[in-house]
């Protein structure tokens, strides 16, 4: 039998859920990021403590190890500037042959480096929240990537903190585009892909026999979100939906959104 | 009184951590798909133990909390936290508590129920989560984690009442002056 405190409990709560539910969405986010303020300190502490750590193990590595990693990393930087001298040469002659068509000029993307430091705490949604916010300049919308490829778009901002929806997200669909046959297809938001292995499906593919697993996908920049020419995965295998109208690829991602420690996020 | 209210900080202290942790495990949420969230199984033991209002006030927080570090709308999981706490706390009277096994299924109860009642309070929202029948399975495992902490939160929060409460020894009946003394040589002979 409820008693007069049980209905005191079961009313005040009532009151204050419905209440919460029905704010207006920057009051329901500025009451979310108030509450999250809580968790500062942990944030900060675990900071501190992973710097720590790294420093740590940084003194454990042994001096002919860091003298190998040296000698790579001089070999790669040498490859890397000359790359970058004929990328010069071809962005010069992209832009030479622009102008010549009349076509307006590509602003360069400018990128911050953001470090991961949570997963969302809920089971449902595929998001992660990196160390930048409004103060850094952040806006929602922002394209977020790794060297690997795209990540996903960040979907809300705080303070100090920013989520982003990762690819197949139920904020997050993509558009693509596959690299050598030209076909464009979907990554729906909300489906259901393998986490895991970071498998995806890609929807209404046309039916071109000539998409083949192993063929790279890349951003197709239709949506007006993510910038073109973005990698996006691997294609491993397609099958014909039923109706036979449009053809399904299982998509390997080019990022494995499961262990992303740093990652960019773009702006124009 | 003050060392009942550490008792309390230290339930409140517990629930926060593991709901920072559930953000920050990302190995626990590779292996086994699912976060480690262990706020039910906490909850569970707070209703079978505490009163209404502490019970209320823990399901209400905590609930905030985790909505705050996702992306879900706020007040969602406090509602979910708050039927399951609600419920327990109503009928714990009925319930064998004190058993190791009754302990271990009201952590699966809890745990699953909790987590079921966050996702169909999501599914009517503006936007809909990622569901499949493997999301049953995620809901499963999450029930059987919580089974498996709610024995072990009984024993942690027990073993800190007992090392921080203050705990009055047992006075005796016995008073001197009301004993009596029975024989040949006593003073009432």
């Amino acid at each position: 039998m409820l008693k007069k405190p049980h209905y005191i409990a079961i009313g005040g709560t009532l009151l204050l859920l419905i209440t919460l539910m029905n704010l207006p969405a920057s009051v329901a986010e500025r009451f979310k990021r108030g509450i999250g303020l809580s968790f500062l300190p942990l944030f900060g502490l675990r900071s501190a403590a992973s710097s720590f750590l790294d420093r740590a193990s940084f003194q454990l590595i042994p001096r002919s190890a860091l003298i190998d990693e040296l000698i790579r990393a001089q070999r790669e930087n040498a490859n890397l500037q000359l790359a970058h001298l004929q990328n010069k040469e071809i962005l010069a002659e992209n832009s030479r042959l622009r102008s010549a068509l009349a076509l307006p000029p590509r602003s360069p993307l400018k990128k911050q480096l953001a470090q991961v430091i949570g997963r969302d705490s809920s089971t449902w949604w595929r998001t992660l929240r990196v160390d930048l916010g409004s103060r850094d300049g952040i806006k929602p919308n922002q394209v977020v990537v790794t060297a690997d490829g795209l990540v996903g778009r960040i979907s809300q901002v705080g303070l100090t903190h920013s989520d982003v929806a990762l690819i197949g997200d139920a904020e997050c669909g993509v558009a693509i585009i596959i690299q050598k046959t030209r076909d464009q297809g979907i990554i729906k938001p909300g489906q259901v892909g393998d986490d895991a292995s970071g498998q995806l499906d890609v929807s209404f593919l046309q039916n071109s026999p000539e998409v083949m697993a192993g063929d790279l996908a890349m951003t197709s920049g239709l949506g007006g979100i993510f910038p073109a020419g973005v990698p996006v995965g691997a294609i491993l295998h397609t099958r014909a939906t039923e109706g036979g109208l449009f053809t399904t690829a299982r998509l390997r991602l080019a990022v494995h959104l499961n262990r992303l420690e740093e990652v960019w996020v773009l702006s124009q | 009184m003050i060392a009942s209210r550490l008792s309390l900080f230290l339930l409140f202290l517990v629930t926060w951590l593991a709901i920072f942790a559930q953000s920050q495990f990302t190995g626990f949420r590779d292996t086994f798909a699912i976060p480690f969230s262990i706020v039910p199984a906490l909850l569970a033991y707070t209703a079978l133990t505490h009163g209404l209002g502490i019970t209320t006030c823990l399901a209400l927080l905590s609930g905030l909390w985790i909505d705050s570090l996702s992306i879900s709308p706020i007040g969602v999981s406090s509602a979910s936290l708050f039927l399951i706490a609600f419920g327990l706390q109503f009928r714990r009277h009925l319930i064998l508590r004190e058993q190791t096994y009754a302990q271990f299924w009201i952590g699966f109860a809890a745990g699953f129920l909790a987590h079921f009642l966050i996702l169909v309070l999501l599914s009517v929202g503006p936007i809909e989560p990622v569901i499949s029948w493997f999301s049953l399975w995620k809901i499963s495992l999450l029930g059987f984690l919580n089974a498996l902490v709610c024995p072990l939160a009984f024993v942690l929060f027990d073993t800190l009442s007992k090392t921080f409460d203050y705990h009055p020894i047992a006075s005796l009946n016995f008073r001197a002056d009301r004993e009596t003394v029975r024989g040949r040589h006593s003073r009432n002979h």
